[in-house]
């Protein structure tokens, strides 16, 4: 009895305490959204649903942001940048775990260098880098860039994925005489499906949420990824608080909404990730 | 064959870039004119500027905000409920608690602008409870500019700290703690005994990531107060895009980012030491 009453008494005790923790999480996107519904130009308060809600606001937010064209700029700069990277990643890690490649400890040791480098400490060079190779101001700016500091984190969770892998299959594909290619197709990639899936989706949200790069590498914010034209857009419209938080939650949809979709794979990917 | 295209990204686009910084950092250069050979004044500066070293401190500060209260808070949760039991409200939660972490960074930046501004929420609910004479503009203000950047990192990396913290508790061997109770041993005891040494690894990887996020800020900070009021809130990351871009001192820059560069693995060595060793 005593026993039952005290599991029912954690039980609800733990229920506030992660109630608690997701109205924190979620508090300044609510603030956001009655905010977003005030009518334009006014003060509203932080929290409080509007008598009118002028979901207009959201209307005259995506054609003042001009949400249409960056869009589809975030879109082809995550197709630059995600497939290519994946790739390449997997092949490194794949090379560097399972063949025994000359230099191969070296390669490990440079890649280690780029793992908690952060991306500031490149861009002053880069700037002067991407602008003597006629590139600064088109997307290529920030795809090419960008491959290149995703590689060291790429090609280690590959790496460490292919590592423990198995190995008899392998030994009697050699024995059989099927050469690295054959092998890596039909045995060890498809073994691999799930820490590429993951490495995926990791890439698609380095990407997509990116700003420093687009920042600087990309004057016209309509060429940028979302959250590059994002800040250009608090810098014209930062005392229109309705218009500001309208179409702030507008760029912030398809990134919720693809990780309401992918829920299970994102955050078991993303402890995946930060346990390796 | 197979390191290729991958070694070459790295090298063109940040292991040669990287070189230049810290070449550039021995210079002077308005990145127009010719580049004067500067010897050590750059490094120098960043400990004799108060501008510049006072964003290194600002850093550090900020670690505080984004990695010692999430890690504690989220320690602390998690031995409170000590699993998430599957079931849709626990799933629910999970979800929920990434949410700040999956956001663009710049959108949580607007997010709490909002949030911290006069008629903001914060002001609001101080008023709400009679504490009018406490409301201001925060991220304009000199004293709380700073703290306020803070709870924005306080923010992303609560969920994750936590999420990463149950699923790690969940792991541990429950018969450690049926022999810790059988000890005689109290909630605390239990806690520092079987807890803490159960989640080392994870309590590594929350630190280790979040120390590099407050360290390295640079969307938050940029977003939010642009380094202001004054140089209040001013890191490192946003120095070095001012000093490149705004003032047109790319040695100085360089030497901040090498340096920057160099704190951050300074700093997360004895943390993976820590979380490595058994």
């Amino acid at each position: 009895m005593s026993a039952g009453s005290s599991t029912v008494h954690q039980g609800i005790s733990r229920a506030v305490i992660l109630v608690a923790l997701m109205l924190f999480a979620v508090l300044p996107l609510l603030s956001m959204l009655t905010a977003a519904l005030a009518p334009q130009n006014s003060t509203p308060p932080g929290l409080a649903w509007p008598e009118d809600p002028q979901w207009n606001n959201f209307v005259d937010a995506w054609t003042a942001a001009n949400l249409s064209a960056l869009f589809r700029s975030s879109v082809l700069i995550v197709l630059g940048v995600v497939p290519a990277a994946v790739a390449m990643a997997t092949a490194a890690g794949y090379g560097l775990a399972q063949l025994n490649i000359p230099g191969g400890k070296l390669v490990n040791a440079l890649l280690l260098v780029g793992l908690t480098l952060p991306f500031e400490a490149l861009i002053t060079p880069l700037y002067y880098n991407i602008r003597s190779m006629g590139l600064l101001g088109t997307r290529w700016a920030v795809i090419l860039p960008l491959i290149g500091l995703l590689m060291p984190f790429g090609v280690f969770w590959m790496r460490s994925s292919f590592l423990t892998a198995e190995t008899a299959l392998t030994e009697a594909a050699k024995i059989d005489g099927a050469n690295p290619w054959q092998i890596f197709r039909q045995i060890q990639l498809p073994l691999a499906v799930p820490a590429v899936s993951a490495l995926t989706i990791l890439f698609f949200l380095a990407t997509w949420n990116q700003y420093l790069l687009p920042l600087v590498l990309i004057d016209d914010p309509t060429m940028r990824t979302v959250a590059g034209g994002l800040g250009a857009f608090q810098g014209e419209h930062g005392t229109n608080i309705a218009l500001l938080c309208a179409g702030s939650l507008l760029i912030i949809a398809p990134s919720l909404i693809v990780f309401l979709f992918f829920q299970r794979h994102f955050v078991r990917a993303l402890l995946q990730g930060a346990v390796k | 064959m197979w390191v290729a295209p991958a070694l070459i990204m790295y090298s063109v686009f940040v292991l040669y870039p990287l070189g230049q910084s810290v070449q550039f950092s021995f210079y002077k250069w308005d990145g127009i004119g010719p580049a004067t050979p500067a010897g050590l004044d750059n490094w120098r500066a960043i400990f004799t500027e108060p501008e510049l070293f006072g964003s290194v401190i600002n850093a550090f500060i900020l670690i505080i905000f984004y990695t010692a209260l999430p890690v504690s808070l989220g320690l602390v949760t998690a031995s409170l409920i000590r699993e998430l039991r599957v079931g849709t409200f626990n799933t629910a939660a999970r979800v929920v608690l990434f949410i700040p972490q999956v956001l663009p960074p710049v959108a949580a930046g607007i997010a709490w602008t909002w949030m911290f501004s006069t008629e903001g929420l914060v002001n609001q609910a101080l008023r709400a409870v009679g504490l009018e004479s406490l409301t201001r503009a925060w991220l304009g203000d000199f004293t709380f500019a700073l703290p306020a950047v803070g709870v924005i990192g306080f923010w992303l990396s609560l969920g994750f700290c936590t999420v990463l913290l149950l699923s790690g508790i969940g792991k541990i061997d429950p018969s450690l703690y049926e022999a810790a109770r059988l000890d005689g041993a109290g909630r605390i005891a239990e806690f520092f005994a079987v807890t803490l040494p159960g989640l080392r690894q994870e309590i590594a990887v929350c630190a280790t990531i979040t120390t590099i996020a407050a360290l390295a800020s640079f969307d938050v900070v940029q977003i939010a107060t642009q380094g202001g009021p004054g140089y209040q809130t001013m890191v490192p990351g946003v120095e070095i895009y001012r000093l490149t871009f705004l003032e047109q001192r790319i040695g100085q820059a360089s030497a901040l980012a090498v340096f920057l560069a160099a704190l951050v693995l300074l700093v997360i060595w004895p943390i993976q030491r820590i979380g490595r060793h058994e």
